[in-house]
């Protein structure tokens, strides 16, 4: 009965997904060779018949593709199944194996919840953590993280690239400093992996996080590098699988699309991360120009090609997230009412971000599937969506908020 | 359970929010400013991420009885602030100021319904703007206060009071950080 009373929303003609950072699609190609190669690949790789060994050898080509791309040896690769794993193995792990040597443990502020969070844990076990101060544009200072090594030191934590903001850590700097002061280095590099270049090398990292679902694989397969010779302890014990570090039955047809999927990602980086990034900044460019009260979050230039972080004065975020999935466009905020914690984003404030400007936030992040013509209908739909939610808001004079 | 509408409320839309609640988000009712209000009702905080402001007008019906015979808001917020900010509007207009007193955050949750658990204190925002508004008039009036109404009031300005202390907290770290990085 109350339903008469109210009048149909047109329905959605469009669908624009911009949150790759969030979760990419499983390229279609790469799901093909997972589902068509399934029936051999089905066994446990660790049994000694032939079914078991066609899973073993797809197992360990897999191994060494990725352990190639990032310039490693296969038997310092050790696949897990999310990237959350994989950092919690390398805080946990290396913390565990280490502790004889010291208890202080130094992670940036900006780190995505699964390291954060680890550190925390360390922490009510008896560790000590330092966290590190990021800049306006969200970068972490080498010489902090120099000042912050004692003898005590055992771990420093560096994301390569910030999830939210897209700023592009000094990595290899701060592996430089870890390693003349003879202290183990871990970079999360979940949103770099498949899309800037990552040499562990050149990078000075001894360990490192890469996820298969943000590169166009499909999700439960991830992998933590561990430089030959590092301690390390498992934190998931059973069978011995990986070396004994990660025990559990190797999920094969996930780590080989894994693999697929990065071979792709390196063959399309150069092209793909300049074409994003045309799109990105003509999205950026745009959002600008037509949305009186937007400002930049994260590095104008020291940033990832496909993630756009914005803020609008007088906007709530979810509001905004709505609007926008309203008319078929999926992204992201860091306001605090569409988190559970009903927190703002960390990383925003860790950025100097107060916090009504953090409920303003939006993440737009491009990919493989983006178009021009999503950018043009994105620049569209958002300065009426702006528009509409400040006319019903009290605030509209930036006066008001400083108050 | 109701299949969420996919159709008109795609992914996050259809699953976290009643349909109800996505038309009054999408077209609210009675938004914007009020000129010469008889009342206003100001409750929550920037900081937090959810401010209403509730404007009434009052008038009198044909048995000289009090009533919201104008009611108009202007929310900053989520998508539930905004759509119990709609909602309240349509439920307080026309009745007396007594009846409108009444309406609570159960009613309005029942009126859209139901939120998701997380954003219940939306519900309570709007049930509280509209009871500072009545009061509002009420003292401008200089008349009588009911006693549920004040220690309504009551209530609300201390949870005022806590959210001004969280704030003030937040001003002392901002300065400290600042501070921190011009040194």
């Amino acid at each position: 009965m109350v339903k008469k009373t109210i009048k149909k929303t047109k329905p959605v003609v469009r669908r624009v997904y911009l949150d790759y950072a969030a979760a990419t699609p499983v390229d279609p190609k790469v799901a093909k060779k997972i589902t068509g190669d399934l029936p051999g690949i089905f066994a446990n790789s660790m049994s000694f018949h032939s079914f078991g060994q066609a899973a073993r050898a797809v197992l360990e080509e897999s191994r060494q593709i990725l352990a190639q791309m990032i310039g490693a040896q296969s038997r310092e690769i050790f696949f897990t199944a999310s990237a959350t794993e994989s950092n919690n193995l390398a805080l946990k792990g290396v913390a565990s194996a280490n502790k004889h040597k010291g208890n202080h443990i130094i992670i940036s502020g900006i780190e995505h919840a699964c390291v954060m969070e680890s550190a925390k844990w360390l922490e009510s076990r008896g560790f000590v953590v330092t966290r590190l101060k990021v800049d306006n544009f969200g970068l972490v200072d080498p010489l902090d993280v120099a000042n912050a090594i004692n003898p005590s030191t055992i771990l420093v934590s560096v994301m390569h690239a910030n999830n939210e903001i897209g700023t592009i850590e000094p990595i290899e700097e701060i592996g430089r400093i870890c390693h003349e002061k003879n202290v183990l280095f871990h970079s999360d590099a979940a949103q770099t992996f498949g899309k800037i270049p990552v040499s562990v090398q050149k990078l000075n990292v001894d360990l490192l996080t890469a996820s298969s679902q943000k590169i166009y694989g499909p999700k439960g397969a991830a992998f933590l590098y561990v430089r030959e010779g590092v301690k390390i302890d498992p934190i998931i014990h059973g069978g011995g699988q990986e070396s004994g570090l990660r025990s559990g039955t190797s999920n094969v047809p996930a780590i080989y699309g894994f693999a697929q999927a990065a071979l792709e990602a390196r063959r399309l980086m150069a092209s793909e991360s300049k074409r994003l990034k045309t799109m990105r900044d003509r999205l950026q460019a745009g959002i600008m120009k037509t949305i009186e009260g937007s400002h930049l979050n994260g590095h104008p230039q020291k940033r990832l090609p496909n993630i756009l972080s914005v803020w609008f004065e007088f906007v709530e975020g979810e509001s905004m997230i709505i609007q926008l999935d309203l008319r078929g466009i999926a992204a992201s905020t860091g306001s605090a009412c569409s988190s559970a914690k009903l927190t703002p984003s960390h990383v925003l404030m860790a950025t100097g971000v107060r916090p009504q400007e953090a409920h303003g936030s939006l993440r737009l992040s491009l990919g493989r599937y983006t178009k021009e013509s999503d950018i043009d209908y994105v620049l569209k739909a958002l300065p009426a969506i702006i528009q509409r939610l400040r006319e019903i808001s009290p605030f509209k004079k930036s006066e008001e908020t400083k108050s | 359970m109701k299949k969420p509408n996919r159709k008109l409320c795609p992914a996050a839309a259809g699953s976290t929010y009643t349909d109800k609640v996505i038309q009054h988000f999408q077209t609210p009712h009675n938004y914007g400013k009020m000129e010469n209000p008889d009342g206003i009702g100001k409750v929550g905080n920037i900081i937090c991420g959810d401010v209403m402001w509730l404007y009434i007008k009052v008038g009198k019906n044909s048995s000289k009885k009090e009533i919201v015979s104008d009611i108009k808001f202007e929310t900053f917020g989520c998508v539930a602030a905004i759509a119990t900010s709609s909602a309240i509007t349509d439920m307080a207009k026309g009745k007396t100021l007594e009846a409108a007193q009444k309406i609570d955050k159960a009613g309005l949750v029942k009126e859209l319904g139901g939120l998701p658990p997380i954003k219940l204190h939306c519900s309570v925002l709007a049930a509280d703007a509209l009871a500072e508004a009545i009061y509002d008039y009420y003292q401008k009036q200089k008349r009588a206060i009911p006693k549920e109404l004040e220690t309504k009031h009551i209530r609300i300005s201390a949870e005022k009071k806590i959210i001004e202390e969280k704030y003030k907290d937040w001003v002392d770290i901002e300065e400290k950080i600042q501070s921190k990085r011009a040194g």
